[in-house]
């Protein structure tokens, strides 16, 4: 029995090993053709034209755009819902608002790119005229709404660990509640917090549906979020969409784009891991 | 008499307080009209389309024709498929990590591993997917192969939170369960599992709808939204419903938009009643049984 229980939790380790094979047996022969340099500093990402360009930056700075623009979105505003929540609520707001907020963490993400489609980006395109039908603003914003729950979440349970003593100490010291919100409390978590933000910006550089939806499909180094542009994980539904016949370079660049996710996203969640196990808190 | 604060600085210092309570009440409340306008939104331009033909017909060309039929039977093939292979094998995983394995170094590393993996972009399962499944084993553009797909997506949630179930049953249960001379399977079996079924079908519940919700690994894998069948076997082509309103939601006649917002009040009805029932079984196990 001991062994086939054994088996079963082999296999995530089995899946592990598996993604990390499949990636690189289908990297490695990309690199043969393509140097790892015009790869990592490539301005042109057009696989499916000719010439052909692989250079990822214009996908990294798509996704980067994205992670970026939802962290201005969500961090600040997640924060100030966990704060309020946990210092200021009363238990019967919060047995309200933290249900409510489950249900936002429970929507598929495809409905998220449908929000920005309908609703969002005409928003936008209402506002600024000049924006593209896809872009970054809109983009933005419903994956930002997505991840506000895993912040609000993650950051009220860390804010609710900071034990009774610290406050009373400071309200013993004379603080008024600002002061020992924002001088105690948040400070004492911020290890916690600081890793909720790093696993919630790695959730936002994985999102594939609604970015697809609402971001657009043009690879491009843009500064302006009004532009439309293509995230890594949106170039992989694309090419996924077509007929791409498997064995040719641009079939590979689907495992080479997902390497790279790969790698970006267990970086950052293994350094959120870290910060909370080496920076967390040890009271009394 | 005690020295004052002067008085114009306290009540500065008033103001700042409540100004500051007020904006996170502001943020508290944006977050929580956010959710209502994205459902909102939703329901309006979905209600009128959904009607009982937009459930009975297969896709179409034509927006008047076409119908989520195709689409929720193949969710149904896959998450039938899904729940079947991630149980067993998460659910074992789970007794092999709190029952069996030692605290040691190879613990720790499966351990650390599933947890990395509850952080893997599902994106990336699909690529997995379409390297292992699909060409590796010739499975094709299958819903076996999306089955398996979504099986290794939702594996970590499932294996964590039936952990932590069994975790929640006390020690001594299984101490006097030896002592009676029961083997440690009998032990599982008999005293540890049952206790913990709620538990564990919680996460399971809320792990299927996290799998009945995704569309990219599945498109990844090669499920197309054009599907003019429902399947009928396990190497059958297939569509699903967040497939299908990746679908309608990329196409510019807004009557496909309309479309989409039906098929997604279907799909939140279904995720709705899932987490409903997965609340309900919290609520109801977790206050019955007592130490």
């Amino acid at each position: 029995m001991a062994l086939t229980l054994g088996a079963c939790a082999g296999i995530s380790v089995l899946t592990t090993v598996g993604v990390v094979v499949v990636l690189l047996v289908e990297s490695i022969p990309f690199f043969r053709d393509v140097s790892i340099v015009e790869f990592l500093i490539g301005t042109k990402w057009t696989p499916l034209l000719k010439p052909q360009h692989f250079g990822i930056l214009p996908l990294l700075c798509g996704t980067m755009w994205i992670a970026v623009g939802s962290g201005l979105f969500a961090l600040p505003l997640g924060l100030a819902t966990a704060v309020y929540l946990s210092e200021y609520a009363r238990p019967g707001i919060r047995d309200l608002v933290k249900p409510a907020l489950e249900i936002l963490a429970g929507i598929p993400s495809v409905v998220y790119g449908y929000f920005a489609v309908v609703a969002v980006s005409p928003l936008i395109r209402w506002i600024f005229p000049q924006a593209d039908v896809f872009n970054v603003v809109s983009a933005s914003v419903v994956v930002g709404i997505m991840i506000l729950p895993m912040i609000v979440s993650l950051s009220e349970d860390v804010l609710r660990a900071v034990p009774r003593a610290l406050r009373e100490g400071a309200y013993a010291l004379g603080s008024t509640k600002l002061d020992v919100t924002v001088r105690v409390v948040v400070p004492s978590a911020a290890s916690g917090i600081m890793a909720s933000f790093l696993l919630a910006l790695s959730r936002a550089i994985g999102e594939t549906m609604a970015v697809t939806l609402a971001a657009g499909a043009t690879p491009q180094l843009t500064l302006n979020p009004l532009d439309s542009v293509q995230t890594m994980t949106a170039y992989i539904v694309q090419i996924s969409q077509g007929d791409t016949p498997a064995g040719t370079i641009e079939y590979r660049t689907i495992f080479v784009v997902g390497l790279a996710l790969f790698v970006l996203t267990l970086g950052m969640n293994v350094l959120a891991q870290y910060i909370l196990s080496r920076f967390r808190e040890v009271y009394e | 008499m005690t020295p004052q604060t002067p008085e114009p600085l306290a009540r500065r210092r008033r103001l700042m307080a409540r100004a500051f309570e007020l904006a996170c009440l502001g943020a508290t409340l944006l977050s929580v009209v956010l959710l209502f306008v994205l459902l909102g939104t939703v329901l309006y331009q979905g209600l009128g389309s959904l009607t009982w033909d937009l459930l009975t017909r297969l896709p179409s060309r034509l927006p008047e024709r076409a119908g989520i039929k195709a689409a929720a039977l193949g969710s149904l093939w896959l998450i039938g498929l899904t729940t079947l292979i991630s149980v067993p094998v998460g659910v074992g995983a789970a007794i092999y990590l709190e029952e069996y394995a030692r605290d040691g170094r190879l613990r720790r590393l499966i351990q650390l591993n599933i947890a990395n993996l509850a952080g893997v972009p599902s994106i990336v399962y699909g690529i997995l997917g379409l390297g292992l499944f699909v060409r590796a084993l010739a499975l094709d553009r299958s819903v076996i192969s999306g089955a398996l797909t979504l099986s290794l997506v939702i594996l970590p949630v499932v294996i964590l939170t039936a952990q932590e179930a069994l975790r929640s049953v006390p020690v001594s249960i299984r101490h006097a369960s030896y002592a009676l001379g029961a083997t440690r399977w009998q032990t599982i079996w008999h005293q540890v599992l049952p206790v913990s079924i709620p538990g564990i079908l919680t996460g399971v519940i809320l792990a299927v709808s996290r799998a009945l919700g995704e569309a990219a690994p599945l498109v990844a894998v090669g499920a197309v939204a054009y599907v003019s069948f429902v399947p009928s076997g396990l190497r059958d082509a297939y569509t699903a419903l967040p497939i299908q309103i990746f679908d309608w939601s990329q196409r510019p006649q807004r009557e496909f938009h309309d479309l989409a917002a039906a098929a997604i009040i279907v799909l939140l009805a279904v995720l709705l009643c899932l987490n409903g029932i997965a609340v309900y079984l919290r609520q109801r196990y977790g206050k019955r049984v007592r130490w």
